[in-house]
């Protein structure tokens, strides 16, 4: 192979991809490309313990330069991809430099989805998504700032955690009756919600958002009913939208993200396209086409990408898996919840709780749980291996805390 | 070199692990499906997360968090996105004390 293995994207999906073709072939030429100036650094942190940290001197690499070196996988760091040539197996970049291709991964995530009526990001108005926004955001975590936040998802909300933490007083401003509306539960958003609130934050739900009036000492943003909140700093988190720019020039199909097959293969088979950026069909789920922006399945997919551009057809076969950390709060779900129809609660002590979700036919199709620290951790991974093996629990067993969930996978 | 009891032999179920506490440190000691019993250091090698919190699959422990893998047996990391091994400690069980030399 004159080209050999080339990866646009330099997050967890492409840093997991390259150090995985290295695992399975010794020789073959590897070339990471990164459009950031930093080595792959770990992005849920950020928003997390990370937020408050300012002791470190830069964001936690995947892996240091010594083992990318160690490993011979080229790391171009600050680069920009721009075309793809796929009659000549070439990527340009914006530094005007090209590479050969022989299998090429496009692992170029997601980016925070704007809002037209906020303008351009300036001093105070910040989406986050990057090491850079964090920063950005950093001073306004401290007693006397206000923070306003559109948006209350897991971003919004994680950052609302942090910046209550350190003393700053935060608004959060949601369009939809409650928070987390899109993957999460109600009951276990009602927990989250619940919390924010005896921690001080102001909820504004259902809050139509009519004006952003940036000035040089505050932002003002202007509500439906007239109300208006005045802050130091305005962060938006309204979802991310996949980057997908690259892919629709070079001609791929796109449709919600990158489009793939169960093997991760783009419409021209020697491009692969995975994590936040394709949308992919789950088999675990009868081949439902989703699109999933989490870390675990960015690393999943990544090392499956490499897998099969060496060759290989191996089908996807991991489930959805999502965490958020929100004061001691941690949340974990193991598959889509929107699958099932009914529900089991299982409580599990100390307020924490498992909501088993389970189809028409009584399959387990996923399973969310809330607690502190990682109280439901051990049995949302027990739920996880129980959905993959198919299994039909017993309700009763599933809602019973004395029942050891481990012993459901033995039947 | 000095040996500390950390529980008693029913107090891990096989195929499980307990958290242990000592001083200003914490381990992770396991119970193997096959009745052996295993120390490790408490502490995850990527973040400081409780390993006891994770579960056990036959010589695996997976770290609650981010479900990174390490073999309790031998302490070696085998997935992502854990990369360094976890300390391991010598243990002896004796009149239904399980015993850590912690060093």
């Amino acid at each position: 192979m004159a080209g050999g293995m080339v990866i646009i994207g330099g997050g967890e999906c492409g840093v997991r991809a390259a150090l995985a073709l290295r695992e399975h072939d010794h020789h073959v030429p590897i070339t990471l490309v990164g459009a950031e100036k930093y080595l792959p650094y770990e992005r849920p942190p950020l928003s997390k313990e990370g937020l408050a940290d300012d002791t470190a001197e830069g964001p936690r690499t995947i892996a240091t330069a010594e083992r990318l070196a160690g490993a011979s996988i080229i790391m171009a760091c600050g680069k920009a991809a721009r075309t793809i040539g796929r009659q000549a197996h070439t990527v340009g970049f914006d530094d005007g430099t090209t590479i050969p291709y022989d299998r090429l991964l496009i692992a170029t995530g997601a980016e925070p989805r704007p809002l037209a009526l906020a303008g351009p990001a300036t001093g105070r108005v910040g989406y986050f998504r990057t090491y850079d926004d964090a920063l950005r955001l950093r001073p306004f975590l401290a007693p006397g700032r206000h923070i306003a936040i559109i948006g209350g998802g897991f971003i919004g909300l994680e950052i609302a955690a942090g910046a209550r933490k350190r003393g700053a007083a935060v608004t959060v401003i949601e369009a939809l009756p409650r928070v987390l509306s899109r993957v999460v539960p109600g009951e276990i958003a009602e927990v989250i919600e619940a919390r924010h609130l005896a921690e001080g934050v102001a909820l504004y739900c259902s809050a139509r958002v009519e004006g952003i009036e940036q000035r040089a000492d505050a932002v003002a943003v202007t509500l439906g009913d007239g109300r208006r909140v005045l802050a130091d700093f305005l962060l938006i988190g309204i979802g991310a939208v996949p980057v997908v720019g690259l892919a629709a020039a070079a001609g791929l199909t796109v449709d919600n993200g990158v489009v793939v097959d169960e093997t991760l293969r783009t419409s021209d088979p020697e491009i692969f396209a995975a994590g936040d950026c394709c949308s992919f069909p789950l088999p675990v789920y009868g081949g439902r086409r989703v699109r999933l922006e989490c870390w675990r399945n960015a690393l999943d997919q990544g090392a499956l990408a490499a897998r099969n551009m060496l060759g290989g057809t191996e089908p996807i076969s991991a489930l959805p898996w999502f965490w958020s950390d929100q004061y001691d709060l941690t949340l974990q779900i193991a598959g889509l919840p929107d699958q099932g129809s009914t529900t089991v609660r299982r409580d599990t002590g100390g307020g924490s709780f498992i909501l088993f979700h389970l189809d028409g036919a009584g399959n387990l199709v996923a399973a969310s749980g809330i607690g502190h620290g990682n109280a439901v951790a051990k049995d949302i991974r027990v739920a996880e291996m129980l959905i993959q093996k198919g299994v039909r629990p017993d309700a009763r067993q599933l809602a019973e805390p004395s029942t050891r969930l481990k012993s459901l996978l033995a039947a | 070199m000095s040996w500390v009891e950390a529980c008693n032999v029913g107090d891990v179920d096989e195929e499980d692990v307990l958290r242990f506490d000592h001083g200003e440190r914490t381990f992770a000691i396991y119970r193997s499906p096959d009745d052996e019993y295993f120390a490790t250091e408490g502490f995850c090698t990527h973040e400081r997360t409780h390993l006891a919190d994770g579960l056990v699959m036959d010589d695996i422990i997976e770290c609650p968090k981010h479900n990174g893998r390490f073999n309790y047996k031998t302490g070696e990391a085998r997935g992502a996105p854990v990369c360094v091994n976890l300390k391991t400690y010598p243990v002896k069980v004796t009149d239904g004390k399980v015993l850590i030399e912690i060093g």
